[in-house]
């Protein structure tokens, strides 16, 4: 048996959150005294030694021309091809929407037991346990397995991310054994959508504008973007804020948008709805702006300045840049 | 060409943090129950193909009798019918034996698209519709944020994914899983409700679509509510702007989250 987790891919190399999964595998791996795998589906060869140097016990590399673009079935095919050779019976892998439609898939095809978007992984009496943050963020579950498979997706920024560097492990090449037949796929087009800013869920600050900005909303999101900016951080949204036209859907916090877990959380002119701190709600430290100093995300916020958003932030702004020698 | 549009009944969101551990454990949960509100983008996204091409759309469930109630919502909104999968009686049931019903409901109705949200706001697997595609062995395409086309037998999407946007084209039959940049959905018309309220809802149990009660691949155990933020706010304070800019820096800068 083995511990394998897929190192997923994009444009930019292997996916960061992946790494955040193998530095956990590698644990869950010694704990069950048995092996850590990682495994890569297509991409550059150049990535093997990247992988290498976070020391699985082994980086196995599948391969075939017919994985140069990402294809949910192709790459699921190549997957149980890695699965099969290092005869891993936990599978892990970042709950990224690739990764959260490859475990599934994969999870139904084997039989497997599957836990998705888990926030932790431990080993109890020999066993595999994940924890689930489910009904949107309102309960925690320990997910126990029944059965020789199991699956599970991580959440990403559930474990840290682990420092290379480690003295590289075996690398085995597999070979995918994939025709074009069999993948029922055509990708017509792939559109970077990648901007340059910091995704929400990766980022360890996150500044947010809410309703509070209707006033002047353009000018209220360039506000809450230049301190964004300053902090190297991501810029959030509420619903409100979204469903209003001020800013895209991907910037949405909440139970109808992404769930974060920043070490800071800035909340500017956000009530604080609950459906938007169900979101937000395991940052580290959340600090909220609002005119209103009954506001309910007051409630939830560890620090918090009653006052106008248009004041606050180009006031903020104008201190961490100091502060920070920007 | 037949679109069946699978729906869960869940809690309303607003409600949500009122779930208890108990409420979960007992599979009773205290809560106005509607319709899952990622499920009303496929069930408006149905109803938009409906204006595009010939097609019919039938709403599917797997739930208690109650879960009734989330297909009178679709039908409200305009999907053409609607189809129960009755699994009261079973026990232990998983995501894999909810996916084995709901694909033999889908085959039964004959449909050539299945249209979901990207999960539900009770279990958050985005799980079910994934075993749907793999036992019914059709192509799977999740996150779907606009259909662009539905001819010669393909359906061509675009969706989502971290960083990219991809156009992706998979031969028919197929499921996707859809997000909420699809499309708005339709609040229910009066006379909706009303045709609703009077439909005929057929039921199929689920033990007739190869289900039966069992353990489950995976057990809950522990169910507890996180622990509560404890945290009292401090309110920063200062004569001007620029002043309590000041001190929330130094607050934040001592905390080592900047």
């Amino acid at each position: 048996m083995s511990v394998l987790v897929w190192i997923e891919q994009n444009n930019n190399g292997p996916v960061g959150n992946s790494f955040e999964v193998l530095g956990k595998a590698r644990e869950v791996a010694a704990a069950l005294g048995t092996q850590s795998v990682a495994a890569l589906v297509g991409g550059d060869a150049a990535n093997v030694e990247k992988v290498r140097s976070y020391g699985a016990d082994v980086v196995m590399a599948v391969t075939s021309p017919l994985l140069a673009n990402y294809r949910l079935s192709a790459y699921v095919k190549a997957l149980r091809k890695a699965v099969e050779a290092a005869n891993a019976t936990v599978i892990l892998m970042a709950a990224t929407v690739r990764g959260r439609e490859v475990a599934a898939v994969l999870g139904s095809e084997l039989e497997a037991g599957y836990a998705p978007d888990a926030i932790d992984l431990r080993v109890e009496g020999g066993k595999l346990v994940a924890v689930r943050s489910v009904y949107s963020n309102n309960i925690l579950a320990d997910v126990t397995f029944s059965c020789p498979m199991q699956v599970v997706s991580i959440r990403p920024r559930s474990f840290p991310m682990p420092e290379p560097g480690a003295v590289g492990g075996e690398v085995k090449a597999v070979d995918a054994g994939l025709s074009e037949g069999d993948i029922k796929e055509q990708v017509l087009e792939v559109k970077s959508t990648d901007t340059g800013e910091v995704s929400l869920t990766d980022a360890s600050i996150i500044v947010s504008g809410g309703r509070g900005v209707q006033q002047d909303p353009a000018k209220g999101f360039e506000l809450v973007t230049q301190l964004a900016n300053v902090l190297g951080a991501a810029v959030g949204a509420s619903r409100a804020a979204v469903d209003a036209g001020y800013i895209p859907y991907k910037h949405q916090v909440g139970q109808t948008g992404k769930t974060v877990k920043p070490d800071l959380y800035i909340a500017a002119g956000i009530s604080g709805a609950i459906q938007h701190l169900a979101g937000m709600g395991g940052s580290k430290i959340i600090v909220a702006i609002n005119k209103d100093a009954e506001a309910p995300i007051f409630e939830k916020a560890n620090y918090g300045i009653v006052g106008d958003l248009y004041q606050v932030l180009p006031a903020l702004t104008a201190e961490f840049k100091k502060r920070l020698g920007k | 060409m037949k679109v069946a549009v699978l729906v869960k009944q869940t809690p309303d969101t607003a409600e949500l943090p009122k779930v208890s551990a108990d409420d979960v454990r007992s599979g009773k949960v205290k809560a106005t129950m509607v319709i899952n509100p990622w499920d009303e983008f496929a069930a408006e996204e149905a109803i938009l193909l409906g204006d595009r091409y010939d097609v019919d759309a039938v709403a599917i469930s797997m739930g208690s009798p109650d879960a009734v109630d989330a297909l009178k919502h679709a039908l409200a909104m305009g999907v053409g019918a609607a189809s129960l999968v009755d699994s009261s009686g079973l026990t232990g049931v998983d995501m894999w034996t909810t996916a084995t019903a709901l694909a033999a409901a889908v085959k039964a109705e004959g449909a050539e698209l299945v249209i979901t949200g990207k999960q539900s706001v009770d279990d958050n697997s985005g799980a079910v519709y994934a075993g749907v595609a793999a036992r019914l062995g059709w192509p799977l395409v999740s996150a779907v944020t606009k259909v662009v086309e539905i001819a010669g037998g393909r359906i061509t999407v675009e969706r989502m994914v971290e960083g990219a946007q991809e156009t992706v084209s998979v031969p028919l039959p197929a499921v996707i899983s859809v997000g909420k940049e699809i499309n708005e959905p339709r609040y229910p018309s009066f006379m909706g409700i009303r045709k609703a309220s009077k439909a005929n809802i057929p039921a199929t149990p689920a033990a007739s679509l190869g289900v039966a009660s069992g353990s489950g691949k995976t057990q809950w155990t522990n169910i507890r509510k996180p622990e509560e933020r404890k945290t009292k706010c401090v309110i920063i304070d200062g004569a001007t702007v620029e002043e309590k800019a000041a001190k929330l820096a130094d607050a934040l800068l001592a905390e080592k989250v900047i």
